[in-house]
């Protein structure tokens, strides 16, 4: 290092490769896929969500959800991902057009979450279960997000909105309603909106059976 | 020629060079004991973190329902106390005096270093804090809030800048391979991190590009800004304390290089058979294999230097510490080839394994490489001695059982979980309750991991008020001439 100038320029150039090759390729080629109109419906594919829904990957990303729970299909036959029925078809980078932010995961301490609103359609379920898991699913390691729900005194009639449902331990005493916040009811409606039931030009779906 | 020559002066008088290294330390001294304390403060802070998320695996109802203490922000605390806290400032630190020691200069403007440390906390701080309020990304290794970035890489470049400068101001005389390491991650760190918050943090690329830089970002954070911090420290201090050149120049630069043109390609190792480019996960494939390159070479030349030196392991706490983390470094890179293997991926991917991997790489290799140079530092920088040897041992008993045992239990309970998970007949439930056992024995190893840093950090706040003086020799584990008062 006869001052480290040579030294700097060779570390430049080697870092240089790999970051023009992943990320460069990645934000040039996969940043301008765009989504695309499908001629039976007139829609786009993959369907844009709802303010709400997008409002919900905000709470979602808040709470670190993606610590537990992947958000992809993977390809068959290398994994076991669509025999074990957890989406129609394997997941593509488009797919990840839908949100602003893409969370494919790490882990599966939790279940895969892509097509948890087919497979959970029922906003009240996913409220129980959120307010405390265990009430759901018994041997549930997952944590309860009581956070993002109100105790209320129940004024006159029960609440529209109101969890039904609820036992155990913070179920709520006679004459009182867990009511979900804004931001619990932005977190389900994210759940919902997890469907990978269309078609992509890379992607079709499998002929029906 | 032998590298560790290089460290060695051509001619000036032994004198010289003694008051040569006592003003480099006497310069270094402020900042890097500084930096040693801060990293110490976040390993304990880290410890408890990752101890909470650990067992709230195991036992849910644990501190349940209280919104900053859910397991998805105490997690990212976790990686982010001991990767930018603990894992950095004690590189930064380490690396700050080697740098000093080896371009031959004093430390140019050490307190605008402490400032620049000051800041780094600081920024550390604020994205702490930012993610168990909820403000976090929860994109793993960068989760912090976008405030908290800015100050964090503000403090980075004028840190790096003074140390940069310190390269362009160094003696004439062969550079050493620990000095290509250190000036790589000065390089390294700003690039990637700047790189990774301007597209995902700042001003986010579209979501079908994010998860590829993301990846990019997780894996260079690692490989090339944790990895040469270590490596630098390893082969600064095994030759260094045996009193033994390097046994080879070149296969040292070999090492080097192969990992600087290799670590980005293995970015769709953490996505393979998903929604990535079809050519990024036989790249990475690739890349896993060809990465045993760089790893053979450091394992082969730090183990033909100590050749004939084992016994010293038997005394020196510096070299006992520095020779488990680089033996764990080549212990690393075989799950991680494997994890970049199709067939083995589709498995292990998505399970505790790949927890079991990343302690392997930041505590077994990095953290206590780390642990075998503040032993090594700290006292030429205190001028004292560290005050108990019995300490040191337990340490290292607590943190080599609590690691070993916590990377076999994650390890094993990961690929019973996987073998689940994978199996179409199995239901969810099973991957859960094969996995939970092994939860337990690593919330256990947890408690040996705090209880060893508890130990460590006890140690030296007593090395910073009162160490040992006028002792001649250092404090030897073991040894006729080791003295072993008892803990007071």
């Amino acid at each position: 290092m006869r001052g480290p100038t040579v030294t700097l320029f060779a570390l430049t150039t080697v870092f240089f490769a790999g970051w023009a090759g992943i990320v460069g390729y990645s934000s040039l080629v996969l940043g301008h896929l765009r989504s695309i109109p499908d001629e039976e419906t007139g829609n786009f594919l993959p369907p844009g969500a709802s303010g709400l829904a997008i409002e919900g990957q905000r709470i979602f990303v808040a709470n670190g959800c993606v610590y537990c729970h992947s958000q992809q299909v993977r390809q068959s036959p290398l994994t076991t991902d669509l025999q074990k029925e957890l989406g129609l078809r394997a997941t593509v980078p488009r797919d990840y057009l839908r949100f602003p932010a893409a969370f494919p995961g790490t882990m599966r301490t939790g279940p895969d979450l892509t097509n948890v609103g087919l497979r959970k359609p029922d906003a009240n379920w996913h409220h129980r279960h959120l307010y405390e898991p265990r009430v759901v699913t018994p041997w549930s390691i997952m944590p309860a997000f009581r956070h993002l729900y109100d105790l209320r005194l129940i004024q006159g009639q029960t609440s529209q909105i109101a969890v039904l449902g609820l036992s155990g331990p913070h179920a709520p005493a006679a004459g009182f309603e867990v009511v979900p916040t804004g931001e619990a009811l932005a977190l389900v409606a994210y759940l919902l909106s997890l469907q990978q039931n269309y078609p992509l030009p890379d992607a079709p779906l499998p002929a029906a059976k | 020629m032998n590298a560790a020559q290089a460290s060695v002066p051509k001619n000036p008088s032994e004198s010289e060079e003694i008051s040569l290294r006592l003003e480099i330390d006497r310069s270094a001294r402020v900042p890097v004991l500084f930096a040693f304390a801060c990293a110490i403060f976040w390993l304990l802070a880290g410890s408890l973190l990752g101890l909470a998320s650990a067992w709230k695996l195991t036992c849910p109802w644990l501190l349940d329902g209280i919104p900053w203490l859910t397991f998805g922000r105490l997690r990212p605390a976790h990686l982010c106390a001991v990767a930018y806290g603990w894992a950095s400032l004690s590189g930064i630190g380490a690396g700050l005096w080697m740098t000093a020691r080896l371009c031959r200069i004093p430390t140019i403007e050490p307190r605008l270093i402490t400032v620049s440390i000051c800041l780094w906390n600081l920024g550390l701080t604020t994205g702490l804090l930012g993610i168990l309020t909820g403000g976090g990304n929860s994109r793993e290794w960068l989760e912090m809030p976008g405030y908290a970035s800015h100050i964090l890489i503000a403090a980075f470049l004028l840190l790096a800048g003074w140390m940069l400068a310190m390269f362009f101001k160094r003696a004439p005389v062969a550079p050493y391979i620990s000095e290509y390491y250190l000036l790589a991650a000065l390089l390294w760190f700003p690039w990637i991190y700047a790189t990774a918050n301007m597209l995902l943090v700042w001003r986010p690329v579209p979501g079908p590009a994010q998860p590829a830089v993301h990846w990019w970002f997780a894996q260079n954070f690692y490989s090339l800004w944790i990895v040469p911090l270590g490596l630098a420290s390893a082969f600064y201090l095994i030759p260094k304390i045996l009193g033994v050149p390097l046994h080879s120049k070149r296969l040292a630069s070999l090492g080097f290089w192969s990992l600087a043109a290799l670590a980005a390609w293995s970015t769709g190792q953490h996505m393979i058979g998903g929604p990535l480019p079809s050519w990024m996960a036989p790249a990475a494939t690739a890349a896993g294999i060809l990465s045993l390159v760089p790893v053979a070479t450091v394992a082969a030349n730090l183990h033909l230097t100590m050749r004939g030196h084992f016994d010293k392991l038997l005394t020196s706490p510096s070299l006992r510490f520095t020779v488990f983390g680089a033996v764990a470094y080549t212990a690393t890179a075989l799950p991680g080839t494997l994890l970049a293997l199709p067939s083995f991926n589709a498995v292990a991917h998505f399970t505790d394994f790949t927890i079991g991997h990343s302690h392997l790489g930041m505590y077994a290799f990095f953290s206590m490489v780390m642990f075998g140079a503040i032993y090594f530092i700290a006292p030429r920088l205190t001028g004292g001695e560290w005050p108990s040897a019995p300490l040191i041992r337990w340490h290292f008993r607590l943190s080599a059982s609590g690691i070993v045992l916590m990377v076999m239990a994650l390890s094993l309970g990961g690929l019973l979980q996987g073998l689940a998970l994978a199996d179409p007949d199995a239901a969810f439930k099973t991957s859960v309750a094969f996995a939970s056992p092994f939860r337990w024995i690593r919330g256990l190893a947890g408690f040996l991991l705090l209880a060893g840093h508890v130990l460590f950090a006890w140690h030296f706040v007593r090395m910073l008020v009162s160490p040992l003086r006028g002792q001649a020799i250092p404090t030897l584990l073991t040894g006729s001439d080791a003295r072993d008062p008892a803990i007071p």
